[in-house]
């Protein structure tokens, strides 16, 4: 892929605690092209979320990047002073977070959250300011903008504060938006809306997106690539399409395996046995071997690194095999 | 707004009534006020007369609206003990009560919420623990002893503060203020430090935890996502939100603290309305006590209703009519 907007290299997070250190995030290297949607979907805990707060440099302590790179355009963002991260932070990077009830300081008008984030990004007046951020609320597809800009949060509906929460995200024209679960607390008609909205906007602004979510129906839907993670690593990663239809990692493929698609015979819907390891407890070897379907000795011992050709790889031993198959074929 | 204005003037007009029924129930029933008011050598027929010249034999609802009359006029009858009318004595005695305890008050917040905002900010550094074990003592010693310590340290040691007494007062019209001499400002530091410290120590600890949980919200991770300075997250975004349960404490701290002021100004000889009403109960001067418990209920009532109406300015989520269910 050439030029990266975004590169994230061999990225570990970890967690100091008084049992020892918690690595959340393990060796996770990923890349997002200027307007591209990469997917990241995972059950909780497996350190997808917290890839993004590390990408926008706010990681709470006592967590922290301990190794690795973040390249936004070529320059390293993971080592700046907390000013001039600020500075990325909504200009270059936006977020969107999970819950839009939380997101919104319930005191402020939502009119003095756009403003303040609008100047404090662009070289506007209070009033350009005030005009862009009624175009932004108009934007996000809020009906009757001049008469909502003024409101307080409590006044919208959760899917009304998505999108203020999207307009906020826009403000400063960032090129990256990491939206972490951005439709998970919302009615499921909802969800549609907002990510039709999130997707409009991208595509009309450039916009590229790290949607972090568990929904594989959302990354569907929305997403060019994805990336699927398992405690703290990547498992998979590759266009969406091949991913869904020729998943090669076996939990991926558990995962698309539990998914129930409407007018499919219920009764096939497969289950991955067991639950995610606890991060202070990840086996060694692959850390899906105790639950995997397919696991040979190998997986036991030896952690596999991502495998596979330019676009679509997975971190498992079978790759191996069917690499070698595919040499002697 | 002007519905809830209205609806709580009326609750505080209701609890004022049941004060006032109380404090006319002391006055009336509490000893004998006509025992209370004449030598031991007054003969039957006077008391008799004295008894229906005060009204004491008309029928007690009747009696209890003259009092009410009465208290609304600011005429709280004659002290037993110095022969003086009540509302004299409060007039002479009130403005050093409030400005001793008001100067205290304004002392704790503005020293309380700016270190409360530091140690919520940096619970890690040197700085906020020291300012957390101070104000330890500060919550856990007795007030007295604070006040002991700093007449023996600064008035007697050093000799650099009066110790006693509010200095030269200057009287404005109805107020008698200390607070435009140099020797009035002298001798209200020390009083007011023993009395506000202990309200510095909790408003601080207040805002501290308030702030801990503040940070932690989604919508001061989002301010900082947006990009927006530390300066307008911790203290556009996160200390407003603190707001609300520090004036709710801070309110009723000042109620105490103009109520029960009575230690520091013993302490001090602060002639103020504490001393007053600590002299009162030692002689059993019915008139005085009941005067004071309506002005107290009084205060707490007017600092209620001020809280209530700083909500309404600070949160916006009370401004909407409670339909909605939840907020």
């Amino acid at each position: 892929m050439a030029n990266p907007l975004l590169e994230v290299r061999n990225l570990r997070v970890e967690f100091p605690t008084r049992k020892g250190t918690l690595v959340a995030v393990d060796d996770i290297s990923l890349s997002i092209a200027p307007g591209e949607v990469l997917g990241v979907v995972g059950e909780s805990g497996a350190g997808k979320s917290m890839t993004g707060a590390a990408i926008i440099g706010l990681i709470e302590p006592p967590g922290r990047v301990a190794d690795g790179e973040i390249l936004l355009d070529g320059r390293r963002i993971d080592n700046l002073s907390y000013d001039e991260m600020r500075k990325i932070r909504g200009k270059e990077i936006g977020a969107i977070f999970q819950d839009p009830l939380t997101s919104l300081n319930p005191l402020y008008r939502v009119s003095e959250q756009l403003i303040e984030t609008i100047t404090t990004h662009m070289d506007l007046t209070e009033k350009q300011a005030r005009a862009r951020a009624l175009d932004l609320l108009k934007e996000v597809g809020i009906p009757a903008a001049e008469e909502r800009l003024d409101h307080y949060p409590h006044q919208f509906s959760g899917g009304m504060r998505q999108r203020v929460v999207i307009a906020l995200a826009l403000c400063a024209e960032p090129r990256l938006i990491i939206a972490d679960e951005p439709t998970t607390a919302l009615d499921v008609s909802i969800q549609a809306q907002i990510i039709t909205l999130l997707k409009r906007l991208c595509r009309e602004h450039q916009t590229a997106i790290m949607l972090v979510t568990h929904d594989m129906g959302v990354i569907a839907e929305t997403a060019d690539r994805v990336a699927v993670m398992y405690a703290g690593r990547i498992a998979e990663v590759g266009p969406v399409q091949d991913v869904i239809k020729r998943a090669r990692h076996p939990y991926t493929e558990g995962l698309m395996g539990a998914i129930p698609t409407i007018g499919g015979r219920d009764d096939l819907l497969t289950q991955i046995d067991g639950s995610m390891p606890r991060l202070t407890a990840i086996p060694n070897g692959c850390a899906f071997h105790p639950r995997c379907p397919k696991v040979h000795f190998k997986c036991h011992t030896v952690r596999p690194d991502l495998i596979g050709d330019g676009s679509h790889s997975a971190s498992c031993w079978l790759m191996e095999k069917q690499a070698a198959q595919g040499d002697s074929q | 707004m002007i519905a809830f204005v209205i609806r709580r003037l009326f609750q505080a007009l209701l609890v004022m009534l049941v004060v006032a029924l109380i404090g006319f129930t002391m006055f009336r029933y509490v000893g004998d006020p006509v025992a209370q008011m004449v030598g031991q050598d007054t003969s039957l027929e006077d008391r008799a007369k004295l008894r229906q010249d005060l009204g004491l034999n008309d029928p007690v609802p009747l009696q209890f609206a003259r009092f009410i009359g009465n208290t609304v006029q600011g005429k709280f009858g004659i002290s037993y003990r110095i022969g003086r009318p009540v509302d004299e004595l409060l007039a002479d005695r009130l403005p050093a009560t409030l400005e001793l305890s008001l100067l205290a008050a304004l002392f704790a917040i503005v020293v309380g919420v700016p270190l409360g905002v530091y140690t919520g900010l940096y619970p890690r550094r040197w700085l906020s623990h020291v300012f957390l074990t101070v104000s330890l003592i500060g919550i856990s010693l007795p007030t007295f002893v604070i006040g002991i310590l700093l007449i023996l340290l600064f008035g007697v040691t050093l000799g650099w503060l009066p110790t006693f007494g509010r200095g030269e007062t200057v009287d404005i019209g109805l107020w008698d203020t200390g607070l435009l001499t140099v020797s009035g400002w002298q001798s209200i530091i020390m009083p007011a430090f023993t009395l506000g410290m202990f309200q510095l120590a909790l408003i601080m600890r207040l805002v501290r935890s308030e702030m801990l949980e503040v940070l932690r919200t989604d919508f001061v991770k989002f301010a900082r996502a947006r990009g927006l300075s530390n300066r307008a997250v911790h203290f556009g975004h996160a200390l407003k939100n603190t707001l609300v349960p520090v004036i709710t404490i801070t309110g009723l701290q000042v109620g105490s603290l103009i109520a029960f002021a009575i230690i520091t100004e013993t302490v001090f000889q602060w002639p103020g309305m504490g001393l007053l009403f600590l002299q009162a109960i030692q002689f059993v001067d019915i008139p005085v006590m009941s005067t004071y418990l309506i002005l107290v209920a009084f205060i707490f009532v007017v600092i209620n209703l001020i809280v209530d109406l700083l909500y309404y300015v600070v949160d916006p989520r009370l401004r909407v009519e409670r339909s909605g269910g939840g907020h």
